[in-house]
């Protein structure tokens, strides 16, 4: 049985997936949507930074971070006032994994929005509806089976996020020491190799558990193609 | 009253229609490519013209000098697309529901119930549209149109994908459409059986342009409609009313200002009007009736026109005693021994089974 310990990196590594899925997931749709549907001039390098999370190596995007939501940084100072603060939080934290995990999640909607037929899209204002009730009501049901998707791969990135994470947030027990941080912790005390292991089977099972959650989510909403 | 006055810069061509009619029913006529769904998807405000004007009953729906580009969900203007285009994660009753919910309850005039009885939907409701077949999946897109109270429906050659029994169904529809609710229709085809049945105005598009229109049994009867419409049949098109069946014989008598045709039987009831599309091909001419001869319909005419006097066949133009038009194919060596010249008085001599139900209309 996992310890009291190994249970709280657990819940804060799921809080940090959580909110950094969350809190980008309509960003993610937004953007999703304009990839998929929209043409204006500079689409490419719109296109391109979107996904320069994906290239870029994890320890430029968290040494980015820092400089930019450090206390110091421009972004950070104007935050702190309003209570907002991400260095050395788990917040942070949870910023890095949705920023490292925005790609994947932007590819998977866009899938799925590109695979909606616009012409169900007109149909649906010819019945009335404006713009966004067609989004809502018509793109969005039918590009499901990518949302789903998206927001599973943004999980399980999140889960195993690394690099951006320690060089943001460094590794703090309790507030920012994920999954793959306290791992790494471990290997890195000599005869700690069990500590490691019990940590690792737990990142499995819990890789495994967001699987069959999203195929069982997706299954059931998605329009039956046969039925 | 439908005006519509378009231009429309495709990719590759230029599409310029204007056509203005308050008939029931307005079919847009011609090959595929011909224009035809630019001109239908610019009243739907999918299409934006270049220029032109586009209104229904006197509200003006686009007017380029005028600024004005109503957007398609304020256009009130219900669309029937080729393929159904049914929502497939809903169920018939969603797909039903959902323009009507948008249609606020002043503007509303066509009953639910009704629609749902009218289109025989009822066993449908909790269905989802890939369960359905072709002919009622297009039932349910006609219905979803009409609940969102359209002031004007188009149809998009809504009978393309179905088989010939589904194709007569559906055509029974649109007539209900017409007769009980009312609603002004553009009809879509490329189907002359489909236009020859529905029709009151027609427009004959061909290369982005409108070539010929006005009421459907003149436009029909037109020489040059084969040169107009591309793989249009030559012939002519006579509105009448069943007059009478003969059981015996299995036969029905069509009876018309001019005259009468016999046919074989339509099934349509005693005073039922029945349009007869007679192809020129099934028409011949004589100067004299003749007295016993298989001939089944004898009609008399005076010659209006002679076609082009090229190659061996030419299409002459008569008008009946009601003044209804036939056109006759013959060859040009018959026109010079009958000497048919314009005004001349003939005999049209039509084979009773030329009239088959196709062209009777029951497509």
């Amino acid at each position: 049985m996992p310890t009291r310990e190994e249970l709280e990196v657990v819940a804060l590594s799921l809080k940090v997936a959580f909110w950094g899925v969350a809190a980008s997931l309509p960003l993610a749709i937004g953007t999703a949507f304009v990839l998929a549907r929209k043409r204006f001039p500079g689409k490419t390098l719109f296109d391109a930074i979107v996904h320069l999370p994906l290239v870029l190596p994890p320890v430029v995007v968290g040494f980015a971070l820092l400089v930019l939501f450090g206390r110091n940084g421009p972004l950070g100072r104007v935050l702190e006032p309003l209570g907002i603060v991400f260095a050395f939080r788990w917040t942070g934290a949870a910023l890095a994994a949705a920023i490292m995990g925005f790609p994947l999640m932007v590819r998977a909607i866009r899938l799925g929005i590109d695979a909606v037929d616009t012409r169900l899209e007109s149909a649906a204002r010819t019945l009335g509806a404006r713009r966004w009730r067609v989004f809502l009501t018509v793109t969005l049901p039918l590009a499901w089976p990518g949302l789903v998707t998206g927001a599973m791969l943004a999980f399980a990135r999140s889960l195993g996020e690394f690099g951006a994470t320690i060089t943001f947030v460094s590794n703090i027990p309790g507030e920012t020491q994920t999954l793959p941080l306290a791992i790494y912790t471990f290997t890195q005390v000599p005869g700690a190799d069990l500590q490691a292991l019990r940590l690792s089977i737990l990142s499995v099972l819990l890789s495994l558990g967001a699987l069959a959650a999203s195929e069982t989510i997706a299954r059931r909403r998605a329009p039956r193609p046969d039925a | 009253m439908l005006e519509a006055d378009v231009a429309i810069e495709r990719a590759s061509f230029r599409i310029e229609a204007r056509f203005a009619s308050d008939a029931p029913i307005v079919a847009l006529f011609g090959r595929s490519g011909a224009g035809k769904s630019s001109v239908i998807e610019a009243i739907a405000g999918l299409v934006r013209p270049r220029a032109g004007r586009i209104a229904v009953d006197g509200r003006v729906l686009f007017d380029a000098a005028q600024g004005i580009d109503l957007p398609p969900e304020e256009r009130r203007v219900g669309y029937v697309f080729q393929d159904d285009l049914l929502f497939p994660h809903m169920t018939v009753r969603a797909n039903l529901a959902y323009g009507e919910r948008l249609t606020p309850a002043r503007e509303r005039f066509v009953d639910a119930r009704r629609t749902v009885a009218l289109l025989g939907l009822e066993r449908l409701l909790e269905r989802r549209p890939a369960t359905l077949s072709g002919g009622e999946k297009q039932r349910v897109a006609i219905g979803r149109a009409l609940m969102a109270s359209p002031r004007l429906l188009l149809m998009d050659e809504p009978l393309a994908s179905l088989d010939a029994p589904r194709k007569a169904e559906i055509l029974q529809y649109v007539e209900l459409l017409r007769d009980d609710l009312r609603l002004p229709i553009v009809y879509v085809s490329h189907a002359i059986e489909e236009v020859t049945r529905l029709a009151d105005h027609l427009v004959v598009m061909a290369e982005g342009h409108v070539v010929a229109q006005g009421p459907v049994a003149d436009v029909l009867a037109r020489a040059d409609m084969a040169e107009l419409a591309g793989r249009f049949e030559a012939g002519a098109l006579v509105e009448t009313r069943v007059a009478g069946h003969d059981d015996a014989y299995g036969l029905t008598r069509l009876a018309f200002a001019g005259g009468e045709l016999v046919v074989a039987n339509v099934d349509a009831l005693v005073g039922e009007p029945v349009r007869a599309r007679i192809r020129a091909r099934d028409v011949a001419l004589a100067l004299e009736a003749p007295r016993a001869a298989s001939f089944q319909n004898v009609l008399e005419g005076e010659v209006l026109s002679v076609g082009h006097e090229f190659g061996a066949i030419v299409d002459v133009t008569l008008a009946l005693a009601g003044g209804e038009r036939l056109v006759a194919r013959v060859t040009r060596a018959s026109v010079a021994r009958l000497g048919l010249a314009p005004g001349v008085r003939v005999f049209a001599l039509v084979k009773a089974i030329a009239i088959d139900r196709r062209s009777v209309g029951f497509a």
